[in-house]
């Protein structure tokens, strides 16, 4: 019997009791239907940790200086005074593996203009850091090498300050007082919102790191060096390179704890997206037990239907039919049955995800093979559950069958 | 004594000059019913040879059902052999019984056993598309079949379209599609009038004389059964008589005598989705 033939009959059996087809497929359709939705929204979410990950800059590799006991008291991170621009200088010139790097202090000050004052964060960075951050300005322009080499008193200043500070006022070309110095912006940041870690990166006030050094800080060590891997793959081997080469320039003894931290945020922000897909794929779980609830019901359906039709299927024994010829009829049955509500729960589950996207406004994502898996899944469900009517179908004693009435 | 019954040559033309269709020897079957055991035939032994068109009677639980499922192959014996044309069918598996079925044998049911909502084309069809023909050949033969009943035209029809006597036919296109050995009816006319019931056998007569076809028609009506060439009863699980029919009747012959009731098919169309029912 070919396949043609087998699909035909299928779809007949089924076009003839359209109400019980219907209703059979919608445990498959609600089930499938369920899973990509929640797919779709554990995709969304992961997407969006994804996009800020890359959004905290361009493999980002961290130094930062180490926290110091002395004495047995914790003197608090950032506290050692080994980290230097001389390290920063070693690292672009010995390990390869890092493609960008700029030496990095950090403060808190008072910023005054006219009458409005505002206490935020500074950052001295070497020119580098925008790029390493993937943070342009929207307006104005960068400061470069010479205002490094110059210690100047420029700044680039977040959007939060300028609200602050300026109000509506445009502030490049400005001239505001930091810490009572004179400063003139000379760029605006670009908004970047909330970090991964809650806090508001546009409350914050960038210029030269020798600026902060000199003129601030009063210090001639770094709090941290910021460092760019070639790639993502590159940032685990390169930790472990500047690792050794400042622990080597620290003449840190093997037994000694390192003076400084290394870390890569991406690391954590892929522990969040891990934990997101753990999430998705219980949530996911849940959901596909109404799949199994989906293909109990086709195995009920089958059995009503091979009862009923205990005649034809003795009638098309007595023509020729084999056992595989009947198996392979209800079987093929089955499987059009959950692969039509298959079709069907996938067609659910993206206009669902739609409409959550549309209404909670939460980011949702598909996934192509979470289509495929569906799809592919619901014809399992239809051959698992279809399998065992089909032989009671197949292992029918013809001449009792054709007696049935 | 016995075996002068049951040896009792029939069509001697046949019977010498080919070998016989069916030929089954001292066949038994037993159904084993937990407690107690029924034994539906005690050592059967028979020779139907090409051409011949014979009646099968008796009673309920006589044991002739049993006899035309092993026939049909739709069972094996649990003792004894059964020889399709010369071939040892009794110990066949189901898949080589099933494949003898589609092409050795026609089956002819009481109640018609079309399947219904299919149009009438394609329950003929059925036996062919389990030979696995293409789908081109399996409606010209079809369609050839249908001819032979005088159905051209009624391709379309579905079952509930069609009067009993119209249904029936079907049928007798559906078994002989394949071009089968033999042709099984079990009690084909039980569930037709007279006069339709006289047209079937019209239509059994002609096919037996014009393809030489091997009819076995099990019937507990003696005038359906006069229209047999031989008639073989059944009692008790054996074989009580086997004899030539004498003054058979021809149903072409007969037709014209009965009485015109209600030829319009269509108007039939109602009767028959009843008796069907």
């Amino acid at each position: 019997m070919d396949f043609m033939a087998v699909l035909r009959v299928a779809m007949r059996a089924l076009a003839r009791n359209k109400m019980r087809t219907a209703l059979t497929m919608l445990g498959i359709i609600i089930g499938v239907g369920a899973v990509i939705c929640t797919v779709a929204i554990g995709e969304g979410a992961s997407n969006q940790v994804q996009e800020q990950i890359r959004n905290l800059g361009d493999n980002i590799v961290f130094i930062s200086a180490g926290s110091v006991t002395q004495g047995g008291v914790h003197m608090g991170s950032q506290a050692t005074k080994t980290l230097t621009v001389g390290d920063a200088e070693a690292i672009r010139q010995q390990v390869p593996l890092v493609s960008k790097l700029s030496p990095g202090v950090g403060s808190q000050v008072q910023v005054v203009y006219k009458n409005q004052n505002w206490y935020t964060r500074v950052r001295g960075v070497g020119p580098d850091y925008m790029d390493i951050r993937r943070w342009p300005v929207s307006e104005g322009s960068l400061f470069g090498q010479h205002e490094v080499a110059a210690a100047s008193n420029v700044c680039l200043i977040g959007k939060t300050v300028v609200e602050n500070t300026f109000g509506d006022e445009d502030p490049v070309g400005k001239t505001m007082r930091v810490q009572n110095l004179p400063f003139l912006v000379i760029g605006v940041l670009q908004s970047k919102g909330q970090s991964p870690f809650g806090f508001d990166e546009d409350d914050t006030l960038i210029m030269p790191y020798t600026t902060v050094q000199k003129k601030i800080s009063g210090i001639d060590w770094l709090n941290f060096i910021m460092c760019s891997a070639v790639s993502n793959d590159a940032i685990a081997p390169a930790e472990q390179q500047m690792a050794a080469l400042l622990r080597e320039r620290h003449h840190l003894r093997p037994d000694e704890d390192d003076d400084f931290i290394v870390r890569s945020p991406s690391d954590l922000a892929q522990a969040q997206a891990q934990a997101g897909r753990i999430m998705t794929l219980l949530l996911a779980s849940i959901a596909s037990v109404s799949l199994l609830v989906g293909g109990i019901g086709i195995m009920n359906i089958m059995l009503v239907s091979v009862t009923e039709r205990t005649r034809e299927i003795g009638v098309r024994m007595a023509v020729g039919a084999t056992e595989e010829d009947v198996q392979m009829q209800f079987l093929s049955e089955a499987l059009v049955l959950s692969l039509l509500g298959g079709t069907a729960g996938v067609m659910l589950g993206v206009a669902g995800s739609m409409a959550v996207s549309s209404m909670l406004r939460w980011p949702t994502l598909i996934p192509p093979e979470a289509i495929g898996v569906a799809v592919l899944f619901s014809a399992g469900v239809g051959v698992f559950f279809g399998y065992y009517p089909a032989r009671k179908a197949a292992h029918l004693d013809p001449i009792e069958a054709l007696r049935y009435e | 004594m016995r075996e002068e019954l049951v040896e009792s040559k029939p069509d001697t033309e046949a019977a010498a000059t080919s070998a016989p269709v069916i030929r089954v020897e001292n066949v038994h079957k037993t159904y084993d019913l937990g407690e107690i055991q029924v034994h539906a035939l005690r050592g059967v032994s028979l020779a139907i040879f090409p051409g011949e068109f014979v009646a099968i009677m008796g009673a309920s639980g006589s044991g002739k059902s049993t006899f035309m499922n092993l026939a049909g192959c739709l069972d094996r014996p649990t003792r004894g052999r059964y020889l399709l044309e010369g071939q040892d069918v009794s110990q066949l598996t189901k898949k080589e019984l099933a494949a003898i079925r589609n092409r050795r044998i026609g089956f002819v049911f009481q109640g018609f056993n079309l399947l219904p909502r299919t149009s009438a084309l394609e329950n003929v069809e059925l036996p062919l598309v389990y030979s696995g023909i293409p789908h081109r050949q399996r409606v010209e033969r079809s369609m050839e079949a249908l001819r032979t009943v005088g159905l051209a035209g009624r391709e379309e029809h579905h079952p509930a379209q069609l009067s009993g006597g119209q249904q029936q036919r079907v049928a007798i296109a559906r078994a002989l599609v394949n071009n089968p050995s033999i042709l099984l009816a079990d009690e084909p006319t039980g569930n037709l009038d007279s006069r339709t019931s006289v047209e079937i056998m019209e239509i059994f007569q002609r096919l037996n004389e014009e393809r030489n076809l091997t009819i076995l028609l099990v019937t507990h009506e003696a005038d359906i059964a006069q229209y047999a060439k031989r008639t073989v009863t059944f009692r008790d699980g054996k074989v009580r008589h086997d004899v030539l029919i004498e003054g058979r009747l021809i149903a072409a012959q007969v037709l014209p005598t009965l009485a015109s009731v209600d030829e319009d098919d269509e108007a039939d169309a109602s009767d028959g989705a009843e008796a069907q029912a």
